[in-house]
């Protein structure tokens, strides 16, 4: 049914659908939404059983979560930023002993300096915490892989990360298709789980393992990831018949066929690339996108094959690996293994940066004439940042560096947008 | 025909023979169909009191819920004694997490249980000292202020001793660990710190919190019982003695244990809803030194001369707990036994 409705909302009504048995409830934005519209709907009765726990921190959440999933309840929980760095022994924890819980991403910056807007900062930190972590492009994609999150993850028995931009998605209202329970129903069968907590049928969990076997177990978490790379585009076409939409999948390409310079982006941002590429191409230039759904399991091979023919990829990234550059780029890299092309890096949108279309089309445009750096900061104020490095060199005392910063490019208003 | 009654033994105990008690009040150690749910095989120490606190514990909880309990533990000496496969000793359903979570887990655990109508099954966590309350502490006290229905089982050795005996918040003053070294005017640990958890999970208010030792293991038994009996968040703290880090012989942790409590510094007590219900009386009030001169991590205290100012700290902090918790009533016989202590320190 078409509802005009906020992002945060529909995931809640989406997971609700799901019939999840626990939900662990940590407030921390722009995620809060989302817990609040499913303990509402807990208390109203209208998502039942469930059992809706109110934790004391998002350690906790995602403990809680464990507990529940391997006594067999389906599992759920929302988090962002610091709450997911505050999670994250036990969010490693849920993927090394294969309990599919499901979990939202509102994705956030990571402090400091503390700031509550988005970008990939959190979610990339966990990239290799061994869930299945999966990016929305639109509030549709984010209710939809939800849905697809919990049959993949039960599946396989691995955790699964559905990230969706904070605020951009998370707080926008639009049009939206949600899906009936009957649909649901029909597609996600009830729980069975691999491994159950059961008196009539003891087994210990989470045992010591030494390293006679570790890697062994450690492959096994390996193999299954790549068994998603062949269940995640099943499940999106089994998805899209009996929903009738395109949502998930490994990989979205856009107008790539024919490209010379091909842009891969993850998340929202998709949406402002594609518009900017429509413009250059109808000026004539050969841009291509290609967007990742699957960020972990990375799918390698469909990268590799969208862009092994390109001249040139500009990978645009929400999350700054510090000291040598992106992170998403680096694993594009490893797809283009002996493929000879220039690769450029753009870290962009830190912070809750608006990433606008002119920006963008002044940075395709440079990197078709090879005019980029190869990592490259969009829309970075210079000035300030060298007058910053300036007041270190002169002062040793210089004070807090944010704040000054701060202090000097004074109101800031006008330059967000 | 005339009859006896039962006689008990050892006042205000269930110190009892087996013999004189009928089937269903003996111990459920004395029960040859008692689950034995940690099982032999596991790799703990010589004496390790630990162990004999979690089977006789785990196996009352076993009874108390007719077989159907899950237990969750923390990261510690008894998941890493009782887990080496093939020799997993668990003979219940049983998971690790980790070191700080294992409240949470079991909240988890109850939450999926209730969910699915399995309210006949039971959830115990359990850990060990640094495991509760350190790490542990926040996970804890939520599952605690939610009043999750879940036994949370402590095995106080007082100090982490499962990477080699480091101080904990539940280590007590003057007490040698390897991060309390003895050197310096206050040798071993400080003294006025540390947390009082029992009295801290009173503080929440949940209907019931014990503690107990491996000396009185009837006791303990009896408590475990009493805590299944309720549901909500239960909070049971054993004072298990480690002869690895306390340095004492594997053949005196019981000894030992009896001590802790004769003396006062360990005082043994039931609480229901945050109130006080039963102490366990002390038989007559041993002097701390009784206590403390067997174990190596005090032996500062005596070595190379007594050091009596410490002791007399040591022996207020009883004298304090026995005054508090009402531990001893004189009795006609061992009239001025109390005082004898108290000579020689203010309290």
């Amino acid at each position: 049914m078409l509802r005009q409705m906020e992002g945060s909302r529909a995931v809640a009504e989406a997971v609700a659908l799901c019939r999840p048995e626990a939900i662990c409830a940590y407030p921390i934005s722009p995620q809060t939404h989302i817990v609040e519209a499913l303990g509402e709907l807990v208390k109203a009765g209208s998502l039942s059983p469930c059992e809706f726990i109110n934790v004391e921190s998002e350690f906790a959440a995602m403990s809680v979560a464990i507990g529940a999933s391997a006594a067999g309840a389906r599992a759920y929980t929302a988090t962002a930023s610091q709450g997911l760095l505050y999670m994250v022994e036990a969010v490693y924890n849920a993927a090394g002993l294969g309990l599919p819980i499901v979990m939202t991403v509102a994705n956030r910056a990571i402090g400091a300096p503390i700031n509550i807007w988005n970008d990939h900062s959190d979610a990339m930190s966990q990239r290799d915490c061994g869930w299945i972590m999966l990016f929305a492009e639109t509030n549709q994609e984010a209710l939809d892989l939800h849905i697809q999150a919990f049959r993949l993850g039960e599946e396989l028995s691995l955790p699964v990360m559905v990230c969706m931009d904070g605020f951009i998605l998370t707080h926008a209202y639009e049009r939206l298709d949600m899906p009936t329970q009957a649909q649901v129903d029909a597609f996600l069968p009830a729980y069975e789980p691999r491994q159950v907590l059961d008196p009539s049928e003891p087994v210990s969990i989470g045992a010591m393992v030494g390293p006679e076997a570790f890697a062994e177990v450690r492959y096994l978490a390996h193999a299954k990831q790549l068994q998603a790379l062949e269940r995640i585009p099943a499940l999106a076409a089994e998805f899209k018949r009996a929903f009738g939409r395109d949502s998930g999948g490994l990989v979205h390409p856009y107008r790539i066929a024919d490209a010379g310079t091909v842009v891969v982006a993850l998340g929202s941002v998709l949406g402002t690339i594609k518009d900017t590429v429509d413009e250059l191409r109808a000026d004539g230039h050969r841009i291509g996108v290609l967007g990742i759904t699957s960020f972990r399991p990375f799918p390698l091979a469909e990268v590799r094959g969208y862009l092994e023919r390109a001249q040139r990829v500009v990978v645009i990234e929400k999350s700054l690996a510090v000291g040598i550059g992106g992170i998403v780029s680096t694993n594009v890299r490893v797809a283009l293994s002996g493929v000879h092309l220039h690769g450029y890096t753009v870290i962009a949108g830190l912070g809750g940066r608006a990433i606008t279309r002119k920006s963008l089309a002044k940075l395709m445009l440079d990197a078709e004439r090879d005019a980029l750096d190869p990592v490259t900061f969009l829309d970075l104020d210079w000035d300030a940042v060298n007058r910053a490095l300036q007041r270190e060199r002169e002062t040793r005392r210089s004070g807090p560096l944010a704040e000054a910063l701060l202090r000097d490019i004074g109101m800031v208003g006008g330059r967000i947008a | 025909m005339s009859t006896q009654p039962i006689k008990f033994y050892q006042t205000d105990t269930f110190t009892v023979g087996n013999r004189l008690l009928a089937p269903h009040e003996r111990s459920v150690q004395a029960d040859p169909r008692r689950a034995n749910a940690l099982n032999c095989g596991h790799r703990a120490c010589q004496g390790c009191g630990e162990a004999l606190g979690a089977r006789y514990a785990i196996d009352a909880a076993m009874r108390a819920s007719g077989g159907r309990l899950i237990a969750a533990n923390a990261t510690g000496c008894l998941e890493v004694f009782s887990t080496p496969y093939p020799e997993t000793s668990w003979q219940i359903p049983w998971i690790h997490s980790l070191f700080g979570n294992v409240a949470a887990v079991a909240t988890g655990i109850a939450a999926a249980l209730k969910v699915k109508g399995q309210g006949d099954v039971r959830v115990v966590a359990q850990g060990g000292d640094g495991g509760t309350t350190d790490i542990g502490f926040g996970c804890l006290s939520g599952m605690f202020e939610r009043n999750d229905d879940v036994l949370y089982i402590c095995y106080d050795n007082e100090a982490y001793m499962n990477t080699g005996v480091q101080r904990s918040s539940a280590t007590p003053p003057a007490a040698r660990t390897a991060t309390t070294a003895v050197h310096g005017p206050e040798p071993g640990n400080v003294f006025g710190q540390g947390k009082n958890l029992p009295w801290i999970a009173m503080a929440h208010g949940i209907p019931y919190v014990a503690t107990a030792t491996v000396a009185d293991l009837r006791d303990l038994e009896a408590k475990v019982q009493r805590a299944m009996a309720f549901r909500g968040a239960r909070y049971v703290h054993i004072l298990v003695p480690c002869p690895l880090g306390w340095g004492t012989a594997p053949d005196e942790t019981i000894r030992i244990a009896r001590l802790a409590k004769e003396t006062g510094l360990f005082p043994v007590y039931e609480a229901e809803y945050g109130e006080i219900t039963r102490t366990l009386k002390l038989r007559k009030p041993l002097p701390v030194e009784d206590y403390l001169r067997p174990q190596k991590r005090f032996a500062h205290l005596f070595m190379p001369e007594p050091r009596r100012e410490v002791i007399t700290r040591i022996q207020r902090l009883a004298n304090r707990n026995i005054r508090r918790f009402g531990l001893y009533e004189e009795r006609p016989w061992d009239a001025g036994a109390l005082d004898a202590l108290r000579s020689g320190s203010d309290a």
